[in-house]
């Protein structure tokens, strides 16, 4: 496998994409999951399928569409979303979860029509929808590692603003935090991890590599770091094992990822109940 | 002489058609320990709200230690302390520890670290709630009394000026309320923190506070505890309902 990766261009874009996406969609799932926003990264990867789907078709009838990678209308689809979603949660104050299936059924909308418009692209699209190792290009990489700079350099410098606001958001208002703009640049930078992660996990997926490893982390962590450390360990684990089963069975990654975490995350849960057993025998 | 730590005037809040605030004036002067009582839906919470800036009256004025509360940009001076209940999330993947150092955020600064010294600083604050052998405990499995404690840690820990309290005590088991408004007396008395809290608990604090406001969308009574508590019942019922009357403890005080 280490000689494969050597050797193949595209081996090398998909595990470099692959093992980047493993650090930065676990840390910001970390976020998501505490601040019970786990559905609207399934809304926002919906609406980025709206986006791939539409550059997909317009590059078929629209010259400049045709040259531009579909990944940035899909990041721009994503980043609409997310704002979308917020002015929706305002509007509905009182039923802002509303806006979570508006926004995830605009996607799939916008998407279905994009899709039958466009004939011939089935392939790109099974890739898009379930991610693809062959099909990370160089382009993709940069992007991804571009993404990655920009959620690092934001979960860095706002770590102790986003602690408070995820662990009680009035309590981060009172004392007089920008709560709303960091929530804002939350959703921003949400947004372009889910459309950066779908090229190797597939849209249908991203948001699970999000939460899966968070839902094994917090079940054996004792404070909030120990838990983005053991997200990232299985986000990481369940990227690698997941490309690498992949690319020998030839299967589509997005579903070898998914399932290995969820592998991971049943093996956490067994631990779990085997350590709480064992402390109750000790005790009796 | 120091001005107010806060000065409401005129202050009205209405939530869609319903008011829940009618033209409140009131002060809160340095080393106060002030209980806002009122029945439910008396609006105390929205006062609290509005004192914080969380939310803006729909006419009035408030400044905070003499400053137009628009202007106001300390915001570290004043703790808070939300109910339980309503506020945290519960289940947090956290240790008290991280929960309590979370209250320098604001103090520390934008594009800034928590201080060198966040560990004794912690510390410091909780001891002064009686908990500091629970640092690395997960927030979560602490009881309803020692999670508020925390909670009165982490608005200490930026040393602010002065807490503000929502109904601390919602969800704290009755043994343990006395012990917690001691604590609270001993923050206001030792370390000359004022204190504004809304609370039901009309007779188990009396003893403890120093000023009263009584509350039903307008101010019915503010002053001394002293003054409230030569109210009689029927004053009592007028503004808050039937269910307050003084107690007579053993001690022949109200």
């Amino acid at each position: 496998m280490i000689d494969a990766i050597f050797t193949y261009d595209f081996l090398q874009n998909a595990f470099g994409a692959g093992l980047i996406i493993g650090v930065i969609a676990p840390l910001l799932g970390v976020f998501i999951v505490v601040r019970r926003l786990s559905l609207i990264a399934d809304a926002l990867s919906h609406v980025t399928l709206a986006g791939i789907a539409g550059s997909l078709y317009l590059s078929q009838s629209v010259a400049v569409f045709s040259a531009l990678n579909p990944l940035f209308l899909g990041i721009a689809a994503s980043v609409g979303g997310s704002v979308l979603i917020e002015r929706l949660r305002t509007l509905y104050k009182h039923y802002e979860e509303l806006a979570i299936p508006i926004i995830l059924s605009a996607g799939i909308g916008f998407g279905a029509i994009f899709i039958s418009l466009a004939q011939g692209f089935s392939n790109d699209l099974f890739g898009y929808l379930f991610g693809s190792v062959s099909a990370v290009s160089r382009e993709d990489l940069l992007i991804v590692v571009a993404i990655a700079i920009v959620v690092l350099a934001f979960i860095v410098v706002f770590f102790k603003e986003l602690f408070v606001l995820s662990f009680d958001d009035e309590y981060a208002k009172a004392s007089g935090l920008p709560a709303k703009w960091i929530h804002f640049m939350f959703m921003i930078v949400t947004a372009l991890v889910i459309a950066g992660s779908m090229r190797i996990v597939g849209i249908l997926l991203v948001s699970s590599l999000m939460t899966i490893p968070v839902a094994a982390a917090m079940r054996v962590s004792k404070s909030f770091k120990q838990t983005i450390t053991l997200s990232i360990i299985f986000g990481e684990a369940s990227v690698i094992a997941g490309l690498i089963s992949a690319f020998y069975f030839d299967l589509a990654p997005g579903g070898t990822i998914v399932v290995t975490s969820i592998l991971l995350l049943l093996l956490v849960l067994i631990y779990k109940k085997i350590a709480v057993s064992v402390k109750r025998g000790a005790i009796a | 002489m120091d001005a107010p730590l806060i000065e409401i005037k005129d202050i009205s809040f209405e939530y869609e058609e319903t008011k829940a605030l009618d033209n409140i004036s009131m002060k809160v002067e340095k080393g106060d320990f002030l209980a806002i009582l009122g029945p439910n839906g008396s609006g105390k919470s929205t006062l609290l709200k509005i004192m914080l800036g969380l939310i803006k009256p729909s006419k009035g004025s408030i400044k905070l230690f003499g400053v137009d509360s628009k202007n106001f940009k300390h915001r570290e001076w004043i703790g808070y302390v939300s109910q339980k209940s309503n506020s945290f999330n519960s289940g947090f993947p956290a240790t008290v520890k991280e929960v309590v150092a979370g209250g320098l955020a604001k103090k520390a600064g934008l594009f800034r670290r928590l201080p060198k010294t966040v560990d004794e600083d912690v510390l410091e604050a909780m001891k002064s709630v009686g908990m500091e052998a629970f640092l690395d405990r997960s927030i979560s499995e602490l009881s309803g009394g020692q999670q508020q404690r925390v909670f009165i840690a982490r608005a200490l820990v930026a040393k602010p000026k002065m807490l503000i309290l929502d109904e601390p005590t919602v969800g704290i088991d009755h043994q343990n309320v006395q012990a917690f408004y001691d604590m609270l007396a001993a923050l206001n008395r030792e370390k000359n923190i004022t204190l504004v809290m809304v609370t039901h608990d009309v007779d188990t604090v009396t003893d403890r506070i120093s000023h009263v406001a009584c509350l039903n969308q307008t101010i019915h009574f503010h002053g001394f505890k002293e003054q409230f508590q030569t109210l009689s019942d029927e004053e009592r019922a007028s503004w808050y309902g039937h269910s307050v009357r003084k107690i007579h403890h053993a001690g022949g005080g109200h």
